[in-house]
């Protein structure tokens, strides 16, 4: 282990200091100081990437460390940067929520950053072992925090189902890396796609751990037919955690893809891509439609959550360089549309009582003028309508679809956006048509309302100058 | 003087200037009417300095704008425009003043509805100035916005239903041009419009990529049988929502044809121009039966504009039959400059006539011609307008709506006899309707206590009416001056869809 090698790792290395140092920090905070372990976990953030973003800036090209288990490449450091800012973003939105409902303890950021640890563990992984690693910390973090609020049976019961379904899938992601490595005898991924590539291997060994690999990674996406967990689980975790949900862990369920299928396993693409298939038009399909029956609003968006994730993966699906690309656009901006979205949640959320229900929405453009058409921006882009970043996200894996040859899956999933619009439209309809039952406005901190400004116009403003993202996301991978 | 980026700033103008509106009407909501007009007028004059510098003897684009937007996939922010164009951006312009000095009223939010309007306008100018696909497209969608929320917010009791209903019925229409725009990308690499229009593609191609616009085009038109929102949309919208919906979103329609469909697919116009042909008799002739037997106002107008727009979809596609029967290529634009100076004069009718429905919608809220009865005789200035209106509306000689209606049916005469006859069914129907309507409104007996205590037109009314029955009557007159700004154009649109496009 060389200094150069833990050069490459510092960001990783940094945070996790910084998360074992906040927790112990924040044994000697008194509830009523709890502000400064945010304060504390916002610096982490703020280090963590700084010292990201030095790499990022450096040359780019690909280098391996610590026995080749670790990558440090452009892909990575880009999603990692993201990750840091819209978990920065789940920090303020979640501060608001957390001393309104008596929650404000230190375990929430001390969960988040080993969360966030598992995340960029899983981004920069080059063997299946820190890859495995990775999203196991992520998932048990993730697990610990849906209980957050331990005296409300549905946060329980949320947790419960989401510790059993994702240890399932879990061992099901381990039993095709078994097999994968049963066939090919190594456990870098590298070394996995070159043996691959040279024919070593007994195909009907390598197809079966490709299948179980292909539906744990679709269990952690959420796409259907496993998706279960995801409408339980917004619905029963408090909101500030299906905000985390929501968004920092859909970069990571994208670096699983990439990770897994092309990194190692993209010799086998032709068979990983039809079952993509299935997985993506199913889940536009179903996501869509389940999603117009819903009243209760957080299991609205897990189902638009998972209509999303179909859309992500048509870009997977296609296993080219502009399809990673746009998938990689498609993840980045879904989440911050997600963030904003449950963030508006949050905001109405003030009085004591969690805002879960379509008709919570009623007259906000009375109440909250500013904070409605933020939220009618971030339904508008989560619609795909131009000029919002959701379209500029959605065109552009629906023509890596085209490209692919997939031309009826396109049509498929612009006939379930047309569909999703009107779930959307129902939300801005309640808010701009119908009249609020009172007229107070709802309250919330300035940091709060600087940053739900800040994420509604970047609707627009990554909409209208979607060019920089796009070019970095498509430097990552050509 | 003319180095001004002159679209960018009949679309940013109004855009950046509702938020002003917006902002000043939160504060002094007085301001916000003012500032609007302002805008709205500050875009016209600016929309005339365009009619002043363009070019009639040319058919490229021009006024053109290009800088790169999204570098990766080679979009540009192109703007241009041609003869086909300007007509549509000048009338743009006109009814966007219009419907602010008709929207001053509203009481509800009155600097957001004013915005919104201005929002629109900046969007439907760029609709038909860009010069990019995916920029097309952006404006196209984001039209519908602005549009959802001026019906949601301000429209009548049943607007939900109505604005639900068009904005669904716009964006699944659209979603089959997006696939057919990167199909075209991925064939050519390139999302500028002019490259589209030289990219040979086959045959069968062609016609998938002629479906595909043509859904979304259909449905914008209205064409029979996808227009069943329209009239929801009319009845629900406010009066300014109505006006423009009429006079300007239906034309981007007609515009999208001409611009992707008959250029980018030729040859699949040509194979297919009996079903756009037939669709547009259907509309011509049913939708004019369907509009005599409506009660409401506002609905008859929006069953009349489906019929007219009918002329417009009909005159597009009869150069292919026009050519074949006479072998003289030239000739056969007459039908495509009849659509499109019918365009324009429907623009100016339709928008007059739910301006008129507006004026009295106001006075007595009803929109039931039940209601009326001998308005002529409390409001006679006012019965004068709308007369007029109604007949230009019938195509009567001397008026607008006459020149566009004579020169499709003439053109229809040379491609075959038959849909010159279905389409002159409409100068009777249209007549029955139209007249009937004045009839039943503005003639006979004051017919209740609330027609008897009408006041006759504001100030600010009689402005309206005046510009419009100006325009009416000066198209109808002498429609010349617009004839010359498109022909070149039209000329250039013509040779280019009788080449064929399909690969040996």
């Amino acid at each position: 282990m060389t200094l150069a090698e833990m050069q490459l790792a510092l960001p990783e290395i940094f945070l996790l200091a910084a998360a074992c140092g906040v927790l112990l920090a924040d044994l000697f905070i008194k509830d009523e100081r709890r502000g400064l372990t945010h304060m504390l976990a916002m610096a982490a953030l703020v280090f963590t990437a700084i010292l990201s973003l030095r790499l990022l800036m450096a040359p780019s090209e690909v280098a391996y460390a610590f026995s080749d288990t670790f990558v440090r490449d452009r892909f990575g450091d880009v999603l990692k940067v993201f990750s840091y800012v819209i978990l920065g973003g789940v920090f303020v939105y979640a501060k608001h929520y957390l001393r309104t409902f008596e929650l404000f303890k230190g375990e929430f950021y001390t969960l988040s950053l080993f969360a966030l640890l598992g995340v960029m563990v899983l981004i920069s992984s080059a063997s299946l072992i820190t890859l495995y690693l990775g999203l196991e910390l992520l998932a048990l973090s993730t697990y610990a925090l849906v209980a957050l609020n331990r005296d409300s049976t549905l946060g329980s019961e949320a947790a419960m189902k989401y510790f059993i379904l994702g240890s399932l899938a879990s061992g099901l992601l381990l039993y095709g890396m078994s097999l994968i490595y049963g066939a090919t005898g190594t456990l870098q991924l590298n070394e996995i796609s070159v043996a691959l590539a040279s024919g070593i291997g007994d195909s009907m060994l390598l197809t079966f751990g490709l299948v179980f690999i292909v539906i744990a990674v679709a269990f952690k996406l959420g796409a259907v037919p496993f998706h279960m967990w995801v409408p339980d689980v917004y619905h029963g975790a408090p909101l500030p955690i299906a905000l985390f949900i929501s968004s920092v862990p859909k970069l990571a369920g994208l670096a699983l893809a990439i990770r897994l299928l092309d990194n190692g396993l993209g010799g086998l693409h032709d068979d990983w891509q039809g079952m993509l298939v299935v997985l993506a038009a199913l889940s536009l399909v179903l996501g869509n439609f389940v999603a117009i029956a819903q009243t209760n609003i957080k299991r609205m968006l897990a189902y638009s959550t998972i209509s999303h994730m179909g859309f992500m993966l048509l870009g997977v699906l296609a296993g080219t360089p502009e399809g990673y690309a746009a998938a990689m656009f498609y993840a980045i901006s879904y989440a911050i549309m997600s963030a904003g979205a449950f963030a508006v949640l949050i905001l109405m959320s003030a009085e004591g009582q969690e805002a879960d229900q379509l008709a919570d929405f009623k007259g906000l453009a009375k109440r909250n003028p500013w904070h409605a058409f933020v939220m009618m921006m971030i339904l508008f882009s989560l619609a795909g309508i131009p000029v919002f970043l959701g379209f500029f996200a959605k065109w552009q894996v629906i023509a890596a679809t085209i490209a692919a040859g997939f031309t009826w899956l396109a049509v498929l999933a612009v006939l379930t956006a047309v569909v999703g619009a009107f779930y959307y439209l129902r939300v801005v309809k309640l808010m701009y048509f119908d009249e609020p039952e009172n007229e107070r406005p709802f309250q919330a901190p300035v940091d709060f309302r600087a940053v739900l400004s800040l994420n509604g116009v970047a609707m627009l403003g990554l909409g209208i100058f979607s060019g920089g993202l796009i070019s970095l996301c498509l430097s990552a991978f050509v | 003087m003319l180095d001004w980026p002159l679209l960018s700033l009949l679309i940013w103008l109004p855009i950046i200037g509702a938020v002003a509106v917006v902002l000043a009407g939160e504060r002094t909501p007085k301001l916000a009417g003012p500032l609007a007009l302002l805008i709205a007028g500050l875009s016209f004059a600016l929309s005339l300095l365009l009619y002043g510098g363009f070019d009639t003897a040319s058919a490229a684009m021009q006024f053109q704008e290009r800088v790169v937007w999204i570098a990766a996939f080679d979009i540009h922010y192109h703007l241009g425009i041609d003869g086909i164009s300007l007509p549509l951006i000048l009338l743009t312009t006109l009814i966007g003043v219009l419907i602010i000095i008709a929207g001053w009223q509203i009481k509800d939010r009155p600097h957001l509805y004013l915005a919104s309007f201005l929002v629109l306008q900046g969007l439907m100018v760029g609709v038909f100035s860009a010069l990019d696909a995916l920029l097309f497209y952006v404006f196209f969608e984001a039209m519908l916005v602005p549009m959802f929320l001026i019906i949601g917010i301000w429209g009548g009791p049943n607007r939900i239903y109505a604005t639900v209903k068009f904005f669904l019925f716009t964006f699944f229409g659209s979603v089959f041009m997006l696939i057919a725009l990167l199909w075209l990308y991925l064939q050519s690499g390139s999302f500028a419009i002019l490259d589209l229009h030289q990219l040979p593609i086959s045959l069968d191609a062609q016609i998938l990529v002629f479906l595909a616009f043509l859904i979304a085009f259909a449905v914008k038109v209205p064409m029979w049988p996808v227009h069943t929102w329209l009239p929801d949309a009319h009845v629900e919208a406010p009066t300014g929502g109505s006006v423009v919906l009429a006079a300007v979103m239906l034309k981007i329609g007609g515009y999208g044809l001409v611009r992707f469909s008959l250029p980018i697919a030729p040859d699949a116009a040509a194979s297919l121009d009996w079903l756009v042909i037939g669709l547009s008799l259907v509309a011509i002739a049913y939708i004019g039966f369907v509009a005599l037997a409506q009660s409401d106002m506002k609905k008859l107008i929006a069953y009349s504009s489906i019929s007219h727009m009918g002329f417009v979809t009909l005159g597009l596609f009869l150069a292919f039959a026009i050519a074949r029967n006479t072998g003289d290529v030239t000739g056969s634009g007459l039908g495509i400059s009849g659509a499109l100076v019918q365009m324009i004069s429907h623009g100016f009718i339709s928008g007059a006539m739910f301006l008129a429905v507006g004026v009295l919608y106001d006075r007595v809220h009803s929109r039931e011609i039940s209601s009326y009865g001998g308005v002529a005789n409390t409001m006679p200035w006012f019965a004068l307008f709308a007369v007029l209106f109604f007949m230009a509306n019938a195509g009567v000689p001397g008026t607008s709506g006459f020149v566009g209606e004579f020169m499709v049916i003439l053109a229809a005469f040379q491609a075959n006899a038959w849909f010159a006859f279905v389409a002159g069914t409409s100068l009777l129907l249209g007549a029955a309707y139209s007249l009937w309507l004045v009839k039943r409104v503005f003639y006979g007996e004051v017919s209740n206590a609330s027609v008897a205590g009408l006041k006759d037109l504001s100030g600010r009314e009689w402005g309206l009416m005046v510009v419009l029955a100006v325009f009416v009557l000066g198209v109808g007159v002498w429609p010349f001056p617009l004839l010359a700004m498109m022909e070149a154009s039209v000329q250039q649109l013509v040779e280019h869809i009788m080449t064929s496009k399909v690969t040996p």
